[in-house]
């Protein structure tokens, strides 16, 4: 197996990285794919505690590529997919612990075994990113519409360009439909014009994910949530298929427009 | 309601438009801003080319970007010795 190494990167905190690693990643095992998790935020791993696998952990990140287990012993599997695993990141270490070299021999040995392997990465852009982007094939940046957001996305695109990535895709994060129709939050249009990049997806805001992340159980499992769709919806996209993007350009109530797309999509 | 009126009468002033405008501004300035490394590959690959076609004073080159407003541009200055009678092409 050739399976292909997917960064979900950001610059900036809290914009959904592990949120989208998870969903995304859930969403592709729905789809009976094989699918690794791996959480290179060392020190403040999360990934596992929005997947809720967080009692499971035995070995972690640092211990495979120091050698102190086999890869085989680190990976948690999902309860709910047997074709999903995780690779936490060790909590007591620092983003020292791993190298970009380590990196690329893991993510390497994983491609053997699985078809994605999705590299959640830490915000930020010194040796954490370094690492988490340095075994990629492709990056997938997340970006909130707000001016922060955006800026800290555009300081992404540059690095992952200067590191050979340059197919880097968007999701436009937690973008509130009733906030843009009033002319009070920046577009789908505004934020590609501006960064330039290939738009992968947006997830409209949706309370599903606190109450989904409450319970360690990612967005997509359950059915109707605008959040749950729009991820599935970008997981089929990442696997090839070719699935009409919306806009909000039309006059329309981009709720029902949403709805009404997720409805033509089924 | 002050804010609903003047938005009804004045509707280029939405705070999406100054967030597009702002980070328009922020990001000439973040994109102009280029590593020392970029300038000195960039530097020697100019030597190189141009030395095909003319001898020139490669002690006292300089390359810079300059900024105005929101345009940029690559500033050298090359002093050049002497042309090349022949050129190899």
């Amino acid at each position: 197996m050739n399976g292909k190494v997917l960064v979900i990167t950001s610059g900036k905190g809290g914009v959904g990285k592990t949120t989208t690693t998870a969903n995304l990643g859930t969403a592709l095992a729905m789809l009976d794919k094989k699918v690794v998790l791996v959480d290179t935020d060392i020190g403040l791993r999360n990934l596992d505690v929005v997947m809720g696998l967080e009692n499971r952990i035995v070995f972690d990140i640092v211990d495979v590529v120091n050698d102190g287990c086999r890869l085989k012993q680190a990976l948690i599997k999902d309860k709910r997919f047997d074709s999903l695993c995780l690779l936490p990141a060790a909590q007591t270490k620092d983003k020292t612990a791993v190298t970009p070299h380590q990196m690329r021999n893991l993510t390497n040995e994983l491609r053997q075994e699985f078809d994605y392997i999705l590299v959640d990465c830490p915000a930020g852009i010194e040796q954490g990113f370094k690492n988490a982007i340095a075994g990629a094939d492709s990056a997938i940046v997340v970006a909130t519409p707000e001016v922060s957001s955006v800026r800290d996305a555009d300081r992404i695109v540059g690095l992952l360009e200067a590191a050979g990535l340059r197919d880097a895709q968007l999701i436009i994060n937690r973008i509130r439909p009733k906030m843009v129709k009033k002319g009070d939050m920046m577009d789908i249009e505004d934020i590609i014009d501006i960064l330039a990049i290939e738009l992968l997806g947006v997830v409209p805001e949706d309370e599903s994910i606190v109450i989904s992340t409450n319970r360690g159980e990612p967005v997509v499992m359950g059915n109707g949530s605008l959040a749950g769709e729009a991820y599935r919806r970008i997981a089929r996209r990442v696997t090839g298929e070719k699935i009409t993007m919306y806009t909000l350009e039309d006059n329309d109530n981009i709720m029902t427009r949403f709805i009404r797309m997720l409805k033509l999509a089924r | 309601m002050i804010d609903f009126i003047s938005k009804l009468f004045n509707k280029d002033s939405s705070s999406k438009d100054v967030a597009r405008e702002r980070l328009r501004l922020v990001l000439i300035h973040d994109r102009s801003t280029v590593s020392p490394e970029l300038i000195s590959a960039l530097k020697t690959d100019l030597i190189e080319v141009i030395q095909q076609y003319m001898d020139i004073d490669v002690e006292s080159l300089i390359v810079n970007l300059e900024n105005e407003d929101d345009t940029m541009a690559l500033i050298a200055n090359i002093p050049v010795r002497s042309l090349k009678r022949a050129v190899n092409i």
